[in-house]
């Protein structure tokens, strides 16, 4: 028997003292445990004993006492410290907190969690809603997008369900209006597009099925599977859907690369970014 | 092949129609073309020769079935605004100028068709753009009207002949000039031919549009003066002036001034005037197509401008197309382009063959003609229709309509713009919500995989400025497929998308798809939804609901109407009944649009419950069945696989598989506290019943059965089905549970 994949082994959470700090920790510890990780809490500040006082408490009411936590205090800019942090720890998978709706200044701006996930080298996960109680992973949705990183994105999406116990895992194939060649225009050009549209779900749900084939059975038995194909633009469509259908989890490839100008003419995952649906896991291998 | 001679057989069988229908379109557009072209201060014939331009290479070359090529009368203030500051005093010299700027905005027309910029309409608030067309219709009144009582030389803006209307009357009675005066009897007597011919119901008098019959009646009288041996009271300046020769006396645009301000405004403004009028045209005129076929608006742009330069090249107007020529198209049983073609063709033979009747029509009867179709763009019922739809829209539309008479069309319509835009962000209270969201993509369109309808999904607002988009996505779903449009997660929807939306519903209904819009009916803002809070409609829609309903409401009502059910849309926060597993997490906090069965035993209903209690709350809106049964039936729920993911871990359930049904096992998931009755009620008929409708989360809390089916509202057609798949479930339960008590 092969050994299953296990892709987070080393998760870093970059704490700061907010009012959401007990429940983000009690969120984090939570998932080192069903990911079976060890976790590195990080704090870029001062380290006195009142802060560390205040952790203490915090730690003291987590759930789950059994996750091997170490703890590290550093100083200096925290962009900087966390991505220097990511790489000599060898991090798998960094956990932030976000902000739920951005707003158009920090939209430009860049808050930490935004600029790092554009940035770190590993995958991360945002979330949006930490709850002191679980609140049980049911659906999980992740791109099929035609890219070499999906197979790790939905591979991990697989993992993730197997490891906190979701149902479901929805597929979205994002397929570009450009791919369709045919404006529509009128009747004639719409039953082309129409055509054309059929063939490229078919082609597709193929493609995301090759990929399913060479996933363990493990991971893929015990979840339902659906496949969706949505025609929009890239990237924003999957949000939305996510949305709709209420998912729990959202699992995207990282984006390729972002510079400022992407920022102005957003695509992809930059519109996700700026309008989170749901807690979103981004896999960069 | 075959299809090809089957193509050309079609067309000449159709031929006589529309040869028929394109000779009484004509006959409209003699007096109109001629009628437009004066009211422009351009030569009569000008009008004349942009229809026949218009006829020929539109018909030829245009993407639209039905529609009529010809001089629109919403470029007639464009056009007299051109020729008259163009020319400076000189009014022929003016028009020079302007052929040219035609052939310029033709040149632009083009463009815009090649450039796919049919949506170029689509950006303008519907009620501006009704202000803006009554503008021009009181513009065309305002100066028609002098024209039609014989004072041929009165001057000024609109608004200044507005206001000597009062006055030319009352000169008339003063100092009566009996030249005045009997072109003021033709004009006054023309005015009521238009007015009562609706009203005279002769089917051979009706055989000859209205303004056709001024025309002959006129040029009859002035043969009576002919033949009497009297000369005719009315000398060359009230009448028509037409070149004796068009050949010979053509004269060419005239470039020159293509460095003035003035000039390039003009061309501006004629453009998007002669775009926004044809393709509002050709959409509305889409809607009368007998069999309801999609126009291609690109093409029939290129088409437009192309035909455009040529009339320009060959001193006619600007060609647009035009709605009241094309719907007497229709009506007279046009089917296809070459109507167009042949009342082109009759134009050339009424010019060639009626040459000297056509000099003695009286000015102010063609301006008699004019002073009514101005007065049809703004009657007092126009006004009243837009009120109807709530103050704001007055609002926009006298703002739209008061600046376009004291400035021009552009500024006009650009105000008429920024005061929509200021209203719904004063509704809204409210700027992020516009500015913050304005390039996100907001549509998500998906074909639902288990029944195949098509779901569209609208996220924060749908405005004028971004209905666009919303069009993208409804234009490309074939018109006989069903769509569900949500707009549960949108916080404001405004007038230009809800008229929009109600094309939509009428093309798919015609070629027998559906448009169902659910998440529109929510009650007044007192929710505690944070959606519901900021969920603004046109201010009608936000009074009580069982005065306004939306389209999904009157269709619940005349479906349960057809079960002979009463519907009952207020909320209601009884809720005790619906005392099931499914609600045990989750609160509800009303029930509204109630459909009751006559003996109160079975309703279905719309609910907003809320999800979880510590976590972010989500509020769901949901659409339920409620059957009451008359024995007791075991607690189950049976959901199927992966419908709702709404599975229990309640206490004393238990996973119950039916024997010999493997299928059915795999497939549902059937809960409960007692397997053996529970076993006894799903009988083979029952299996098979729920197998060949797998769409639905079935669940019984011993008294009652709930229905389910998805976790949104559901539309007209779905709560049908869902009525008709329970009363057949409560009639194959019956007898069981009968056995079982």
């Amino acid at each position: 028997m092969t050994t299953l994949p296990h892709p987070f082994k080393k998760v870093l959470f970059g704490f700061a003292f907010s009012p959401s700090l007990q429940l983000n920790l009690h969120e984090v510890t939570r998932l080192a445990h069903y990911f079976n990780a060890e976790l590195v809490l990080l704090h870029v500040g001062e380290k006195t004993d009142e802060k560390k006082h205040s952790l203490k408490s915090h730690l003291e009411q987590i759930e789950f006492k059994e996750v091997p936590i170490s703890i590290h205090w550093e100083l200096g800019k925290p962009e900087a410290v966390i991505l220097e942090a990511c790489t000599r720890f060898q991090i798998d998978l960094l956990v932030l907190g976000a902000l739920q709706h951005e707003n158009i200044y920090q939209y430009y701006v860049g808050t930490l969690a935004r600029k790092l996930t554009r940035k770190v080298n590993c995958s991360v996960l945002l979330l949006i809603k930490p709850s002191t109680e679980r609140v049980p992973c049911q659906h999980i949705v992740v791109n099929g997008l035609d890219a070499p990183e999906t197979p790790v994105a939905i591979m991990d999406a697989f993992y993730a369900a197997y490891a906190l116990g979701a149902k479901q895992i929805t597929i979205v194939e994002e397929i570009q209006p450009r791919e369709i060649h045919v404006a529509v225009e009128d009747d004639k050009s719409l039953e082309q597009a129409t055509l054309m549209k059929k063939k490229l779900k078919m082609r597709e749900d193929q493609r995301v099925r090759k990929i399913l084939d060479d996933l363990p059975e493990e991971f893929t038995s015990g979840v339902r599977i659906k496949m969706q194909s949505i025609f929009g633009r890239s990237g924003y469509s999957i949000g939305h859907y996510a949305e709709v259908v209420r998912a729990d989890l959202l699992v995207m490839n990282a984006p390729e690369n972002s510079s400022l100008l992407d920022r102005i003419f957003p695509h992809d995952i930059e519109y996700i970014l700026s309008d989170l649906p749901t807690d979103l896991l981004i896999i960069r291998k | 092949m075959d299809n090809k001679t089957n193509h050309t057989r079609h067309f000449i069988q159709a031929l006589p129609k529309n040869i028929f229908s394109g000779f009484v379109v004509s006959l409209i557009a003699l007096p109109l073309g001629l009628g437009l072209a004066l009211a422009s201060e351009a030569p009569p014939i000008s009008g004349v020769i942009a229809a026949i331009a218009g006829g020929v290479v539109v018909s030829i070359l245009g993407g639209s079935n039905v529609t009529i090529a010809g001089p629109g009368n919403g470029l007639v203030i464009v056009l007299l605004g051109a020729i008259t500051t163009l020319g400076a005093g000189d009014v022929y010299q003016g028009y020079l100028y302007t052929l040219a700027a035609i052939i310029i905005s033709g040149l632009l027309l083009l463009l815009l068709g090649f450039l796919k910029m049919g949506r170029l309409a689509d950006f303008f608030p519907a009620s501006a753009i009704q202000g803006m067309l009554a503008a021009i219709g009181i513009g065309i009144l305002a100066k028609q009207f002098h024209v039609m009582i014989g004072k041929n030389n009165t001057r000024g803006s609109i608004v200044d002949l507005l206001i000597q209307i009062p006055n030319g009357l009352l000169d008339l009675a003063r100092n009566p000039d009996p030249e005045i005066l009997f072109a003021a009897g033709i004009g006054i007597m023309s005015l009521l031919v238009m007015i009562f011919y609706a009203k005279i119901r002769n089917a051979y008098f009706q055989l000859v549009p209205a303004p056709m019959w001024i025309l002959i009646l006129t040029i009859v009288l002035s043969y009576v003066y002919t033949f009497a041996n009297t000369p005719y009271p009315l000398g060359d300046q009230f009448l028509i002036a037409l070149p004796d020769n068009i050949i010979s006396s053509w004269r060419g645009p005239d470039f020159s001034a293509w460095n003035q301000k003035e000039f390039f405004l003009a061309v501006i403004a004629i453009t998007l005037i002669a775009s926004i009028e044809s393709l509002l045209s050709i959409k509305a005129i889409d809607k009368l197509d007998p069999v309801g076929r999609r126009s291609n608006v690109n093409k029939d742009l290129k088409a437009l401008g192309l035909a455009t330069v040529v009339s320009g090249m060959l001193g006619g107007l600007n060609v647009v197309t035009v709605i009241a020529r094309s719907s007497v198209n229709v009506n007279n049983g046009a089917t296809n382009r070459s109507s167009n073609f042949f009342h082109a063709l009759f134009l050339i033979l009424f010019i060639l063959l009626f040459q000297s009747q056509l000099k003695r029509i009286p000015l102010a009867a063609l301006a008699a003609i004019l002073v009514y179709t101005g007065y049809k763009l703004a009657t007092p019922q126009t006004f009243k229709r837009i009120a109807q739809v709530g103050w704001e829209q007055l609002v926009i539309f006298m703002a739209t309509l008061l600046t376009t008479l004291f400035t021009n069309l552009i500024t006009g319509i650009g105000f008429g713009i920024l005061v929509t835009f200021i209203l719904h962000v004063f509704l809204n209270r409210n700027l992020g919500l516009f500015l913050n969201h304005l390039r996100k993509p907001n549509i998500l369109l998906y074909q639902e995989t288990d029944v195949g309808n098509y779901y569209v999904s609208v996220k924060h607002f749908c405005s004028f400025l971004n209905f666009y988009k919303l069009k993208n996505k409804l234009d490309v779903i074939p018109e006989n497929e069903d769509v569900v449009l949500d707009f549960s997660m949108c916080q404001f929807v405004d007038h230009t998308v809800l008229e929009g939306l109600g094309h939509y519903m009428g093309t798919f209904q015609k070629k027998g798809g559906n448009v169902e819009i659910i998440g529109l009916d929510i009650l007044e803002t007192g929710s505690l939804h944070p959606f519901a809070i900021r969920k603004t409609l046109p201010l009608s829609s936000l009074k009580p609901i069982e005065r306004y309903f939306t389209k999904r409401q009157e269709g619940l009502k005349a479906a349960s109407e057809g079960f002979g059910w009463t519907y009952i849309p207020e909320r209601s926060f009884k809720k005790d009944y619906l005392n099931f597993v499914f609600f045990h997490t989750r609160e509800i906090r009303y029930t509204y649009n109630q459909l009751v069965s006559e003996d109160k035993e079975c309703r279905v209903l719309d609910m907003e419950f809320s999800e979880g209690e510590f976590i972010a709350k989500e509020v769901v809106k949901t659409s339920a069945m409620h059957m009451e049964l008359d024995a007791p039936l075991p607690s189950f729920t049976l959901d199927r696989e992966g419908l709702l993911q709404w599975l229990y871990g309640v206490a004393g359930f238990h996973d119950i598989d039916i024997p010999k049904h493997p299928d059915f096992n795999r497939r549902f998931y059937l809960l409960g506290d007692n397997p053996d009755a529970i076993r006894e009620v799903f009988t083979d008929e029952l299996v098979l019943f729920l197998e060949s409708h797998p769409y639905y989360h079935i669940e019984s809390n011993g008294k009652a059965i709930l229905v389910l089916k998805k976790e949104r509202l559901l539309g007209v057609q779905e709560i049908k089905s869902m009525i008709y798949f329970g009363l057949q479930l409560k009639r194959i339960l019956h007898p069981k549970t009968v056995r079982i008590s």
